[in-house]
């Protein structure tokens, strides 16, 4: 489980987080929702210690991940996993070389004890045969779920996830939004997913924290969100005719 | 000015760390041995082929005095190419090749989160991406520039002695007249000192890079300017402190 607890974050005098406390918990999809600037992407940075806090603490099963320094801290990073918004795959790397690049780094694995961990991995998110080609070969919703095989080599607990859906089709972004719910599930990660996208809020937002103007507005689940009366939520979830007619249906 | 020396040294402070695997750091090194290193061969060999040549025609022009012995073309075509040509003007031609391709290649790391990415596993970026470029660079340059002096001198004594200026011989015992081994030293010394500028600088604007493709332009075009402004700067620092 991921505490955060009073957290505060400011940039040049501006305050961005407002003494924010929720916790994320082990084996759901924990979604961080909120409108572009609300503060959710400023958060998942703090969390994953991209950002240090200007107040407060984030802990990690216990552990003040947040004020943690050298070794202590990095035994945690070991344990995360991170897809970003673009996948943030490297380049010059195949798909094969990206997921092996944290075996590569934090075991001692023989060549072939990697290549099946990387197999392993890439049948997970239901790749296969795309071991030699360059990111620039594949697809977006591919890249996306080569992230998430190189995020899930190492066997992390926690996963975190910064706009898995952005820039895919509707229904790429459904497969990703499954995967990532069967992934949680099956591994029992904590899973922390930063989007705007009303699908996934509403399809595996097993836990979801609404982010506005910097503060934490609204906590509860995808069915909460249907039977909230909190104006600023209705505001942002049911925007558009499509999803007002969901509410109302 | 002073915020940005120091946010340099704090990175190369952070890049100069042990590795956090020496095998991946070996493999990186190699990768950056090709791209910086080998991949820069031909455009040595032909600038220097030539600018050998123009030299050595050049000094043949200038000396139009019967009494000024024509060895002079070999020695001033020898002293000119090692002392200043390969070290100083190749690597200015290799910050141009060289040091927007680090700066670019890092800086599109940046705004791409590939360095966020490192940052997360637990990686020391800088250390994994800037050290090996480092290193390939202190290594690799002076291998370069010792090819490029044999060739620019190579170059001259085909320039001269196919259009007639001087004889083979003669050119020979000028490049062979008043050896100064410590030119070399000399020469290789700067070379290091410039290999060092050149990765640090553009490795340290591609890290810092903030905002899109524009800015990774910028980085870049920056990289270049200030490790010339500093081989430059460095050049005469050297050779007052190396030769007089």
């Amino acid at each position: 489980m991921i505490e955060v607890k009073n957290i505060s974050k400011s940039f040049e005098g501006q305050e961005i987080l407002k003494n924010i406390s929720t916790t994320f918990e082990k084996g759901k999809t924990n979604l961080i929702i909120g409108q572009s600037g609300s503060g959710k992407t400023v958060l998942m940075k703090c969390c994953i210690g991209l950002l240090d806090v200007d107040e407060g603490e984030i802990t990690f099963d216990g552990r003040p991940f947040s004020t943690l320094k050298g070794k202590n801290q990095k035994s945690v990073r070991k344990e995360m996993g991170v897809l970003f918004q673009g996948g943030a795959l490297f380049d010059s790397y195949t798909v094969e070389e990206n997921v092996m690049f944290p075996l590569n780094m934090f075991t001692n694995n023989s060549l072939e004890e990697k290549r099946e961990r990387v197999n392993e991995v890439l049948r997970h998110v239901n790749l296969e045969n795309v071991n030699s080609k360059y990111p620039a070969e594949i697809s977006g919703g591919m890249i996306k779920r080569v992230a998430i095989a190189r995020a899930i080599a190492l066997n992390p607990k926690y996963l975190f996830c910064d706009e898995p859906n952005s820039g895919l089709d509707p229904k790429t972004a459904e497969v990703i939004d499954e995967l990532i719910s069967e992934l949680t599930e099956k591994f029992q990660m904590t899973t922390v997913i930063n989007t705007h996208d009303m699908n996934s809020v509403l399809q595996i937002g097993q836990k979801i924290a609404y982010l506005y103007k910097g503060q934490l507005w609204w906590e509860g689940d995808h069915q909460g969100i249907l039977e909230t009366t909190n104006e600023e939520l209705n505001d942002f979830v049911f925007s558009t005719e499509l999803t007002r007619r969901l509410k109302h249906r | 000015m002073i915020k940005e020396i120091g946010q340099y040294l704090l990175i190369i402070f952070q890049a100069f760390k042990k590795p956090d695997k020496g095998r991946v750091f070996r493999k990186q090194l190699l990768i950056d041995f090709q791209a910086l290193g080998v991949s820069s061969i031909g455009l040595v060999a032909f600038i220097s082929l030539f600018t050998g040549g123009i030299i050595a025609l050049q000094t043949a022009y200038n000396i139009d005095n019967p009494l000024v012995p024509m060895w002079l073309i070999g020695y001033t075509t020898k002293q000119m190419m090692i002392l200043e040509f390969s070290p100083t003007i190749i690597s200015l031609i290799l910050v141009g090749k060289v040091g927007s391709s680090i700066a670019s290649e890092i800086g599109t790391m940046r705004v791409t989160q590939q360095i966020d990415a490192l940052e997360v596993m637990g990686i020391n970026p800088a250390n994994y991406l800037i050290l090996p470029k480092i290193t390939a660079a202190m290594i690799y340059n002076p291998i370069l520039i010792v090819f490029s002096m044999g060739v620019g001198l190579f170059g001259g004594w085909f320039a001269v002695v196919i259009t007639g200026q001087v004889t083979s011989v003669a050119f020979v015992d000028g490049l062979q007249s008043f050896w100064d081994p410590f030119s070399i030293t000399y020469a290789l010394i700067k070379t290091v000192v410039f290999a060092f500028i050149l990765a640090s600088v553009a490795g340290y604007k591609g890290f810092t890079v903030q905002g899109g493709s524009v800015e990774v332009g910028k980085a870049s075009t920056q990289a270049v300017v200030i490790s010339s402004v500093l081989i430059i700067i460095f050049d005469l620092l050297l050779t007052q402190m190396l030769l007089t």
